[in-house]
């Protein structure tokens, strides 16, 4: 019995490790522009803090030209499509929209602001 | 050596504030109380069918209506005023004011409604609940709310369902050191009706008027201070 309760959990965790193994880190569209603005460890974990501290200091104080920007994410993270025009970066398969179904967040940045550079119809 | 007159110094530190006034900020600096944006409008020069300011800025903004006037987002409208004693009309538009003690940001519930330290009033959509409360006080009728899901917007106005909007005074395009799209599409396409500058600075055109020539607030009664000046009603 105890034998048989052994060898079910062996399986088992061999099932749960081989699902956490399955999910490989999504392959993301390559940035327009040179380096990001901080290490790419360093924006994975801070970028929305990031944001949210320069969303504040934007709208409430008026500062701009600053290094995190939720417009210049746009900008260089932004590809064209094979018409090219802009692909909105919520599209699937696109930089924000990649990583962030991967994680299971649902980013709600794009309710209100552009999801291209150009000024879209 | 030489000496710098008295006259030369004081004529330098004015071309400086004339200058700085009309120029952006430098990157990281934040928005000056000592600067008060405002436009002064001549209804004089406003003509009754001319809707250039309201194209600007809807172009300017990315507005896209429904075809339905009542909630349609709208940040500039168009007045009729008619005096009942000779029944003469004169036509203005009318935008966020601007106040210096706004009803909007003494309602607002959740500091969403925030007046700028250069003057300008705006809607932080960050934590805009959608309550309404400063459509309700705002005596001038300048606020919109956003009905329906957006698509579309300008990267310098985000704008989405559930929150209240307003006119910024084209706050984007002041910091970079120009000008509100309805003073620019007065100038081109009206008759030039609208002037855009610190009232602040007693070297801008805007002060210079305001000083020397009669002008009014609109609904002055309430003592909100609005920064936008009217002439001729």
């Amino acid at each position: 019995m105890t034998l048989l309760a052994r060898l079910l959990l062996g399986l088992m965790l061999t099932v749960t490790a081989a699902a956490a193994f399955a999910a490989d880190f999504p392959a993301l569209p390559k940035a327009r522009g040179g380096d990001c603005v901080a290490a790419a460890p360093v924006m994975r974990r801070d970028h929305a803090d990031m944001l949210k501290h320069q969303r504040d200091d934007t709208l409430r104080r008026g500062i701009r030209g600053v290094k995190a920007s939720l417009k210049d994410c746009v900008a260089c993270h932004s590809t064209d499509g094979a018409d090219a025009k802009p692909v909105p970066i919520t599209a699937p398969g696109q930089f924000c929209q990649t990583c962030h179904a991967y994680v299971a967040a649902k980013p709600d940045c794009f309710e209100c602001h552009a999801t291209t550079t150009g000024a879209a119809p | 050596m030489t000496e710098v007159s008295r006259r030369h110094l004081l004529l330098a530190s004015g071309a400086v504030l004339i200058t700085r006034a009309a120029q952006a900020r430098a990157p990281g600096e934040a928005a000056s109380p000592s600067q008060r944006w405002g436009l002064l409008i001549d209804t004089a020069k406003c003509d009754s069918g001319c809707t250039a300011c309201i194209d600007g800025c809807k172009a300017e903004m990315g507005l896209t209506g429904h075809d339905r006037p009542l909630t349609d987002a709208q940040y500039i409208r168009k007045l009729t005023v008619k005096d009942p004693m000779d029944g003469n009309t004169h036509f203005l538009p009318v935008m966020c004011q601007h106040c210096a003690k706004p009803a909007c940001v003494d309602v607002c519930p959740t500091g969403a409604s925030m007046k700028r330290a250069d003057g300008i009033v705006l809607v932080d959509r960050h934590i805009c609940i959608g309550c309404r409360y400063c459509m309700m006080a705002c005596p001038y009728k300048a606020r919109s709310f956003t009905h329906e899901e957006q698509s579309g917007q300008k990267p310098h106005l985000p704008r989405g369902k559930g929150t209240v909007e307003g006119c910024t005074l084209c706050v984007h395009r002041i910091d970079a050191g120009g000008q509100p799209a309805c003073v620019e599409a007065c100038a081109t396409k009206g008759k030039g009706a609208m002037l855009f500058g610190d009232l602040k600075d007693p070297g801008s055109t805007i002060a210079r008027r305001v000083a020397a020539e009669a002008t009014t607030r609109i609904r002055a009664d309430l003592g909100l201070g609005p920064a936008v000046r009217y002439q001729g009603i």
